[in-house]
Formats: C-alpha cells, sequence, structure tokens
C-alpha cells in the first residue's frame, strides 16, 4: 500500500517475499484463471513425451507474482506500466522468491512517479539459484 | 482465403477489434491464482491484477485476428521472451468492456549462442474503453530458437 506518511526514496528496498514450493496445483489454477492451455504446463504425459522432465511454471504465472509484489507495496490502482524479462524455466518444487528496489522517484503530471526494479529469483530443490524473471515497473502516486 | 475475406469484412465494421468484458469474479480468481490477497481485486468495480491483460488475447481474440499466425515461426520452437503492460492512466476496473486491437510490431534476428538464427517480433495490443480512449497498451515479445 502507498504510505503518505513514509515517501518512497530511491535506493528503498521492499521486503522480499519467498513463497512455498511451486505445486502443480498452482500451474492448473493459472491456467484456468489466465486460459493458457499449452498442455506443457499441465499435462505430464506431454511434456515428458516432447523431452522435459515434466510439467513446468507458465511464464506469465511468475510473472503475475513479481508484478502483484510490487502492486501490494504502492497500489495496483496507481500501476502504469510494468514489463518483465523471462530468464528460465520454473519446475515444480521450485521456491519462489520476490525482491524490488526503488530506483527512480521524480515529481510527474498528477503526482509522484516512482520506478522500482523488480527480481524473481528461482531455488531448486539442491539448492542451486538463478534469476526466473526479472522487470520492472512505474508507480504514479497521488 | 477464407480468412482474408473474414478480415475484410470484419475491418469494414469496427477495424478488426474483439471485445474484452471485463468479469469481477475472472479478477478475483486471476488475482487469486498469482497469489495477491489484495482486497483491491476484490468487488464490484475491483480494479485488475497488473497483468490480468494477458487474459485478452487467451480467451476473447477470434484465432482468425491473430497475428502471432501470421508470424510464421515454428510454435515447437517459440518461446515468451518480455512482457509489457502500459496503462495510460488507472488501470481498467470490473464492469468496463474494453475493445483490443493486436498488431505485429518490430521484427528482427540475431544469432543463437547455441548456432541459429533466434527470430524475434513484438506483438502489440491496444485495448480502448467505451468511448474509445486508448487505456492500456499490451506488448509481447515472442521469439523462436535457432535450429
Amino acid at each position: 500500500m502507498a504510505d503518505n506518511e513514509n515517501p518512497p526514496q530511491v535506493g528503498d528496498v521492499l521486503e522480499a517475499v519467498e513463497y512455498p514450493p511451486l505445486t502443480r496445483t498452482d500451474i492448473v489454477r493459472y491456467a484456468g484463471a489466465s486460459g493458457d492451455f499449452n498442455p506443457i504446463h499441465h499435462d505430464e504425459t506431454f511434456a515428458t513425451s516432447v523431452g522435459f522432465p515434466s510439467v513446468f511454471s507458465v511464464g506469465m504465472y511468475q510473472a503475475g507474482l513479481l508484478a502483484n509484489f510490487a502492486a501490494d507495496r504502492f497500489g495496483p490502482e496507481n500501476l502504469r506500466r510494468v514489463a518483465v524479462r523471462f530468464s528460465s524455466q520454473v519446475w515444480p518444487g521450485d521456491v519462489l522468491v520476490t525482491s524490488g528496489t526503488v530506483s527512480r522517484v521524480e515529481d510527474a503530471p498528477g503526482g509522484t512517479e516512482v520506478d522500482v526494479d523488480l527480481l524473481c529469483t528461482r531455488r531448486d530443490d539442491s539448492g542451486a539459484e538463478d534469476v526466473a524473471i526479472s522487470g520492472s515497473a512505474t508507480f504514479l502516486l497521488g | 482465403m477464407a480468412r482474408a475475406v473474414l478480415r475484410m469484412q470484419t475491418a469494414d465494421m469496427d477495424e478488426e477489434s474483439y471485445e474484452f468484458p471485463i468479469d469481477r469474479s475472472k479478477v478475483r480468481e486471476f488475482a487469486k491464482a498469482t497469489k495477491s490477497r489484495n482486497p483491491a481485486h476484490e468487488g464490484a468495480d475491483a480494479v485488475i491484477p497488473p497483468t490480468f491483460l494477458t487474459h485478452a488475447r487467451l480467451a476473447w481474440e477470434p484465432l482468425e485476428m491473430s497475428p502471432v499466425l501470421d508470424l510464421g515461426f515454428d510454435l515447437g520452437r517459440l518461446l515468451h521472451g518480455e512482457e509489457e503492460y502500459v496503462f495510460h492512466g488507472p488501470p481498467p476496473r470490473a464492469g468496463q468492456t474494453l475493445h483490443v486491437t493486436s498488431r505485429m510490431g518490430d521484427r528482427w534476428e540475431k544469432q543463437g549462442k547455441r548456432g541459429g538464427v533466434m527470430r524475434f517480433a513484438k506483438i502489440v495490443s491496444d485495448f480502448r474503453d467505451e468511448s474509445g480512449e486508448l487505456v492500456a497498451t499490451q506488448t509481447t515479445t515472442l521469439l523462436e530458437t535457432g535450429n
């Protein structure tokens, strides 16, 4: 939520959020909510038949987590832009962590524009970590 | 051939836009599916979650209007590279019906790290409200990996 008592400043770090290990139910729930029924994301038989070790997450699922993470801090009604770049696939059992840092605060028509750099990392069950998604968002705070 | 005829007909009617009605229960379902508990996504005038507009093309776009089909990419080598949503004002809310037009944007190629040529293309969708005002623009970057 936007906090008018403490206006954001460049370098502010958003408190990171760690999600429970990704389940197939998470993937299926997102497939139904979004309408993305590419079988590679929910049909284990299909996914393994084309050479993948299992189904894997829809990229836009973790993009949704990352964008919501930023919007929870600054208000979804204040969002003016969000962009993500997909880096690595996310698999059942992976633990996702979303984090962000304020990179720009500037007066603009209608309020203050705030840019946030965003990162969604992925940790597999061996403990190895990499970047699943990087991104950025702009909010207009009144 | 049938597709070309259909395009001409729809272009005459409304420049090939399709309707995207924003339903409050779909907004709530999408918010929950992306782990949001924000109350802003509840209620009759719920604001959409940040990436909600992805639902338009997946669920409402008529197949014959999809620019993806015009790319000529091998769907077996197709990857989603980037996604961007620009809101030209406050994001849309439940109860609105948006009108969507999609077009192919920039296309380019580069040498893949593992050999072969990677081909990139942007698909741009404009979302207009009931009065015709542009409220949001979605840009999807797709890529076809090298052989």
